[in-house]
């Protein structure tokens, strides 16, 4: 077909968490323009399987950029070249025949790898087990209305809601650290009435759970925000900052 | 075949009274028995983790299982559009019985009066407890929060975050589930398959997952078992589902005794992205708030038909008057918002009588121009006092309020096919999203094995022969968070002298081994197929015999081919790795096999059906309009089919009662 592709694959494998790990080169050839990024490697996997051989294991499941489970560390950025792009949504049309292309899997002490590409981000679900949520048991509800919120509160708050969890934040920057994901929960309930009364423990308890997984520190390079499929922003960190000076200064648990 | 094998348990009394009545007279389960009583939930989706959050809440001890690597990626987070409740905030005449009537009729008189009508009671709770939670559901600027319309309704009833809903709702009970999680109430095991349940003495007792890592096969007890597993849209191979959803679950549920609803229910929805080639993997919902805004045509003539295809013509510049609206021909009086089974047929009816506009000729427009400008232009046109705004002026004007609402879907759009939803009417046509049949249950939501459940889109109960958009979310909420924290108590309240259920017992070594043999089994065959190869071919059976439109002679044939793909599958699909490490293609090898035997019930389900009812739409009985012709004499029934060894079945028939509503022939007109 005309406009399709041939692309060199620099692809890491990992047989398990205690394999060292290389990068295996590999061919694909007569890729369409579009495709998405994981169907080309649909079309790898089922060569590989056909040649007898073992295909790449990747995490991807919904394939429309929400369920945050593809993570491909793509020519040295987290879900390729394109701003506000999961892999699942980015197209070949974004490459060009003859290209090489390098994947490799999130790299960070906190999300060991489990084969191949795939990691393990069960440090996420820890840190929202933490303090990530609003203690309210099922019917213990108020009316929906009866509290209003302002307009731009709760699109403020929304905004920062988006967060996929994807660990592409953690995988973008140079210390590893989790501040984009964790300060984006944390403002989604500081910006909301109900989130209040739990606000200064949250703050707490999810930042010691971060710091607990081994992610690293914040030097304020922006490489999360930039790299974010969802936009989360930076201004998220800081807000998570003063929260967190604020409630260690006003903590009765000292 | 027999009735008397299921009972639908629904309560005595009044409509409006049955489940107040029901929730003040059922047993109860004291707090320190609780305890001891263990429940174990498959799948963390709305339905998942609302109901494991709660039943911990409750002081259940709960076990939470699903194959991905966070309970947060459950493909309830994909959903789009928004979650209806008859709260009336609108003051437009909303009502529970509003909701409860629109939801029947819009599964064409299939769905069971009682469920439905608790359903659209406990719907109001849902929203109040998701705020509660901290969903960012969109307000409008006085802070209070903010409707849209959905298809085969004329209030506005649905709740929405942007084009994200699901996705709060599902981080709303996540987050929910997450703190029993940290407060060590629930034992959550990710990346774990259930491949099968235990039953001793004629009551589930257990599960045997596996555990995707390390291969490793577990048995895991319980007092009740609850499966929260979604759909099987996939069964189609090209869905909108995502790629691990998998009727696994329900399957194996079905082989040791669950009876299946409606198998052959299926949801097509009418707006989704194109196929574009045989490379496709899946494909992507345009939500159907889309259809508030954007109308949907095709050229009046055949040869500007053509002449879009073959890309001489520009859509934009075909005139009003060359343009056929055919939502709002054929249905004046919901126009563009018809339920989504006649949206679908009617776009399929414009293709194939050769008016569609892609290369492959199975695609519609879904255009925003009119209402970018028009609705929204004029009317922040109007707002900042712009008099005789320019045409550009309008487009502009309207296009940030079409950002605002519609944002993420129009980028999403814009990165699957390249082009900009902003400037050229979006392609859509129908593709498979739903599953309305699933595992039959009775008001409790147990299944016909006591101690087994099913919740939100597993099970078959509350949408009838099509769901209406916007209810998936409500049922699975529904189902978690207010009626099996209810409901599960009427069983479990005899089980507090069981005790611990025995893991060496010698019904779990049997499934235990059962399920190894079987993964061992895949793993000998060594063929020479890969496992999409006879997904690919099952979907193409599936879509072309058994998709939109059905006819008895085609389903035959389609037994007969699946039938043929099984000894296929069994004697020549090739699974690469090992049997005890992370092994994807061993995952869905196991989950294609499933899926297999389905189709062939999906099919005999339609064939059994000699009518049209809403996704269901067998071709030999149509009305002279085209559209779907019900046979309330002979088919007023819930098709419950009981497996039988050597992969048959047998019917049996829930017949359903209309007591407050008087049936009629569907009319959007």
């Amino acid at each position: 077909m005309s406009g399709n592709m041939n692309l060199t694959l620099k692809v890491w494998r990992q047989k398990n968490k205690s394999d060292k790990g290389r990068f295996e080169t590999y061919p694909v050839q007569d890729i369409s323009p579009d495709m998405s990024f994981l169907e080309m490697f649909d079309v790898l996997n089922e060569k590989l399987i056909n040649d007898g051989k073992e295909p790449v294991a990747f995490d991807h499941d919904c394939r429309e950029g929400i369920c945050g489970m593809c993570s491909m560390f793509i020519n040295g950025r987290p879900h390729g070249p394109l701003q506000g792009v999961t892999t699942c949504q980015l197209h070949m049309r974004s490459f060009k025949t003859g290209d090489t292309i390098v994947v490799e899997p999130w790299r960070a002490k906190a999300f060991p790898v489990i084969k191949d590409l795939a990691v393990d981000r069960s440090a996420f679900d820890r840190i929202i087990a933490s303090g990530g949520f609003i203690s309210v048991n099922t019917g213990n509800a108020q009316d929906a209305n009866a509290t209003p919120i302002g307009k731009d509160d709760a699109d403020a708050s929304f905004a920062a809601a988006m967060c996929i969890g994807c660990g592409a934040c953690v995988a973008a920057c140079k210390n590893a650290s989790a501040m984009l994901f964790v300060s984006a929960k944390i403002s989604q309930f500081a910006l909301l009435p109900q989130g209040q009364p739990e606000r200064n423990q949250r703050v707490l308890n999810m930042v010691a759970q971060m710091d607990a997984e081994g992610f690293g520190s914040c030097t304020n390079t922006g490489a999360c925000e930039a790299e974010c499929p969802k936009g989360i922003s930076l201004s998220n960190i800081a807000r998570m900052n003063r929260d967190f000076i604020g409630a260690q200064l006003s903590s009765q648990k000292v | 075949m027999s009735a008397n094998k299921i009972d639908a348990k629904i309560p005595d009394g009044a409509l409006e009274q049955k489940w107040t009545k029901y929730r003040s007279t059922v047993p109860l389960v004291n707090p320190a028995n609780k305890r001891n009583l263990e429940v174990i939930v498959v799948g963390s989706g709305l339905a998942g983790s609302s109901a494991a959050a709660s039943l911990s809440e409750l002081g259940y001890k709960v076990k939470v299982f699903c194959f991905q690597d966070s309970p947060r990626r459950a493909h309830s987070i994909a959903a789009q559009g928004g979650i209806n409740a008859a709260k009336n905030y609108q003051n437009d005449g909303d009502s529970v019985y509003r909701l409860f009537y629109d939801t029947i009729k819009g599964g064409d008189y299939r769905a069971r009066e009682s469920n439905v009508y608790r359903l659209a009671e406990v719907s109001a709770n849902i929203i109040d407890q998701c705020v509660a939670q901290g969903v960012p559901f969109a307000r409008e600027y006085g802070g209070m929060l903010d409707n849209r319309s959905f298809g085969g309704t004329q209030v506005k009833r649905t709740f929405y975050a942007a084009g994200q809903t699901g996705q709060q709702l599902l981080l709303g009970a996540y987050s929910a589930l997450q703190r029993q999680i940290g407060l060590g109430a629930v034992s959550m095991y990710t990346r774990h398959e259930m491949l099968d349940v235990v039953i001793i003495d004629g009551k589930c007792r257990g599960i045997i997952a596996r555990d995707l890592i390390s291969g490793k096969i577990e048995r895991h007890t319980a007092h009740a078992v609850l499966l929260c597993t979604g759909g099987y849209g996939n069964v189609f191979f090209l869905s909108t589902n995502a790629m691990g959803s998998n009727v696994t679950a329900a399957w194996k549920a079905h082989k040791r005794g669950a009876f299946f609803g409606n198998p052959c229910f299926t949801q097509i929805h009418p707006t989704c992205i194109p196929v574009s080639g045989d490379h496709q993997s899946k494909l992507t919902l345009m939500s159907e708030s889309l259809r508030n805004d954007g109308r949907i045509w095709v050229p009046k003539k055949k040869e500007d038909a053509a002449a879009i295809r073959e890309g001489r013509l520009n859509p934009n510049d075909l005139k009003e008057e060359d343009r056929d609206y055919y939502l709002e021909r054929r249905y004046p009086a919901f126009g563009n918002l018809v339920p989504r089974d006649v949206a679908s047929r009617a776009a399929k009816e414009r293709c194939d009588a050769g008016f569609g506009v892609n290369q492959t000729g199975e695609a519609v427009y879904l255009d925003f121009a009119h209402n970018m400008k028009y609705k929204y232009g004029k009317k922040e046109a109007a707002k900042k006092g712009i008099t005789n705004p320019t045409e550009a002026q309008l487009t502009e004007l309207g296009k940030a309020v079409v950002k605002e609402q519609y944002g993420n879907l129009f980028d999403m759009y814009h990165q699957i096919t390249g082009v900009n939803p902003y400037e050229n009417p979006m392609m859509i046509y129908p593709a498979v999203h739903y599953t309305m049949g699933g595992l039959w249950v009775d008001y409790n939501l147990m299944t016909t094995v006591p101690g087994l459940y099913a919740l939100g889109e597993a099970n078959f109960s509350d949408h009838g022969a099509n769901r209406l958009g916007a209810s998936a979310l409500m049922q699975g909420l529904a189902d978690g968070y207010f009626v099996i924290p209810y409901t599960i108590g009427a069983y479990l309240s005899n089980e507090i002298r069981t005790g611990n259920i025995n893991p060496d017992h010698e019904a779990f070594v049997a499934a235990e081994k059962s399920v190894s043999e079987t993964l061992q089994k895949l793993m000998s065959i060594k063929g020479s197929k890969s496992v999409d190869y006879f997904h690919k071919r099952l979907g193409k059976i599936m879509w072309d015999k058994c998709g939109m439109a059905r006819n008895a002679e085609g389903l035959k044939q389609a037994i007969t081919d699946i039938q043929q793909l099984r000894s296929e599958f069994w004697s020549d699909v090739r699974i690469p790795g090992d049997l005890n490490e992370f092994n994807p293609e061993l995952e869905k090898a196991g989950r294609v096999a499933d899926f297999i035997e389905l189709g062939e019930l999906m099919c005999r389900d339609a064939l059994n059906r000699n009518e049209s009812c809403g996704g269901h739409f067998r071709e030999e009985y149509q009305t002279e309009e085209g559209e779907a012709l019900r046979d309330d004499e002979n088919f007023s029934y819930v098709s419950a089919w009981e497996f039988k060894p050597g992969v048959d079945w047998e019917l049996h028939k829930e017949e359903l009662k209309y007591e407050n509503i008087k049936i009629a022939q569907r009319s959007y007109k």
